[in-house]
């Protein structure tokens, strides 16, 4: 059997994509300090949240929000011109027929379909989910513009139901990049070694 | 095993790489965050927080309203912050005064109510997160500029509590703003004590903590003034 490197990541979405794990942890970490001084819509009993020090923490978390967010805000924007230009987004988006791969996909996660994956970079599964985060990302922006600016972006804010409302999505968003992530952290654990230090280091190996 | 030395090289490189990376990250943060302070927060977040203002001032236009709301919509008016509020007041002693003005000018209730009354319905948004549909009854602060002007316009309004025990600073276009009232009703009652009783500012662009109740003073300066939550880690501007 020989071994064979094959270019599976480019250097530039290698680093978008590092980049971006710090930076959506830290817009995270000072969400939550802002979103605990009014908790509307999910609560976490005493212990757990004199744990988090989270408490009286809103100048630091706004502080925060309004630094990080430029940088999380460009490095976002970046990727997605990236792959736009270099046109790595063909690999990326969902097309016809992805819905059902992602579905042969599940099933086959979940052992109930045995027929090997179609080999190629991203199947359906994760077309769909790596495009999902975009367009959230683009949700996250959008509503925390409504947020941050209700009358000079009247209109925005209108548009997600008022300000409560983009609170709301604003909050919710956000709990889906924890869902993202903790699937996204199941599913690289189980790819395995090769497909992580293929994330770092560009290549990947193949023997045949 | 050409490709088995090309693997360790490129792997040396990537987590070598990556490391560095991560510990210049980390090396930033904490540096971020150890800087010294300026109105409670390290320099490098006020120096952003001011770069956001420049630009939501640059952005900024008098036309764009808070949205207004029907009667209908009203929700219960919570009450919230009792700074300034604490020392007690003689409502029939007291007065609006206004420095910085051609003459030093002091105002009742009754010269107030003689500018044009205005009333809006309007979002009193908290910097916490919650919000409140609010009707306001008063003045424009625009329209008392106007009948008691400074002898040029000033880049900023201060406004304080008779006994300084809250103040905000404004700057010119959020003050001249339309909606911008100073406020003797709320929701068709005079206000009570705990909502700002005599006269409070209602001004849905910027949040809450700069809609102060109980004004004593005004005053009109080209220095930035001093905001009580701006010197306590907030952002200083806090407009919407």
């Amino acid at each position: 059997m020989h071994m064979r490197l094959e270019r599976k990541h480019p250097l530039a979405i290698r680093w978008f994509h590092w980049i971006n794990f710090p930076l959506l942890a830290v817009m995270i970490w000072s969400g939550i300090l802002i979103y605990w001084a009014y908790p509307a819509y999910l609560k976490l009993d005493q212990t757990t949240w004199r744990a988090l020090h989270v408490n009286n923490r809103l100048a630091e978390g706004m502080a925060l929000h309004f630094f990080f967010m430029w940088l999380f805000g460009v490095n976002g924007l970046l990727y997605v011109l990236y792959t736009l230009i270099s046109g790595e987004w063909r690999e990326l988006v969902p097309r016809r027929g992805t819905l059902r791969e992602a579905w042969n996909v599940l099933l086959h996660d979940l052992r109930i379909r045995k027929e090997p994956l179609p080999r190629k970079k991203f199947n359906g599964a994760q077309q769909i989910a790596y495009t999902s985060v975009i367009l959230m990302g683009v949700g996250s922006l959008l509503s925390g513009l409504a947020i941050y600016k209700p009358v000079q972006f009247a209109w925005l804010t209108w548009l997600f139901a008022g300000y409560q409302g983009a609170r709301f999505v604003h909050f919710w968003l956000t709990v889906g990049y924890v869902a993202f992530f903790l699937v996204h952290i199941a599913q690289v654990v189980r790819a395995g070694w090769n497909n992580f230090r293929a994330m770092v280091i560009g290549v990947e190996v193949t023997h045949e | 095993m050409n490709s088995e030395k090309e693997l360790k090289r490129l792997s040396r490189r990537g987590f070598l790489t990556m490391g560095v990376a991560a510990g210049a990250g980390y090396a930033s943060w904490k540096w971020l965050r150890t800087r010294p302070r300026e109105g409670d927060v390290a320099w490098p977040f006020r120096r952003v927080l001011e770069a956001n203002e420049k630009i939501a001032r640059a952005y900024y236009s008098p036309e764009r309203l808070s949205p207004e709301f029907r009667p209908s919509d009203l929700t219960r008016a919570r009450i919230n912050g009792g700074q300034g509020l604490k020392s007690p007041i003689d409502l029939d002693a007291w007065r609006l005064k206004i420095e910085g003005a051609t003459s030093p000018v002091e105002l009742t209730l009754d010269d107030l109510r003689q500018f044009p009354r205005r009333t809006i319905i309007t979002e009193l948004r908290c910097i916490e997160g919650w919000s409140i549909i609010v009707k306001w009854s008063g003045v424009r602060l625009a329209d008392v500029m106007e009948k008691f002007p400074p002898p040029h316009m000033p880049q900023y309004i201060a406004l304080e509590t008779p006994d300084r025990g809250y103040y905000v600073g404004l700057d010119i276009e959020s003050a001249l703003h339309p909606q911008t009232l100073l406020a003797f009703e709320i929701n068709d009652s005079p206000l009570p004590l705990p909502h700002g009783a005599p006269l409070r500012l209602a001004i849905p662009v910027k949040y809450g903590i700069k809609n102060i109740k109980r004004i004593g003073t005004i005053r009109y300066t080209d220095i930035r003034p001093a905001d009580f939550w701006g010197d306590r880690g907030y952002d200083w501007y806090a407009g919407h």
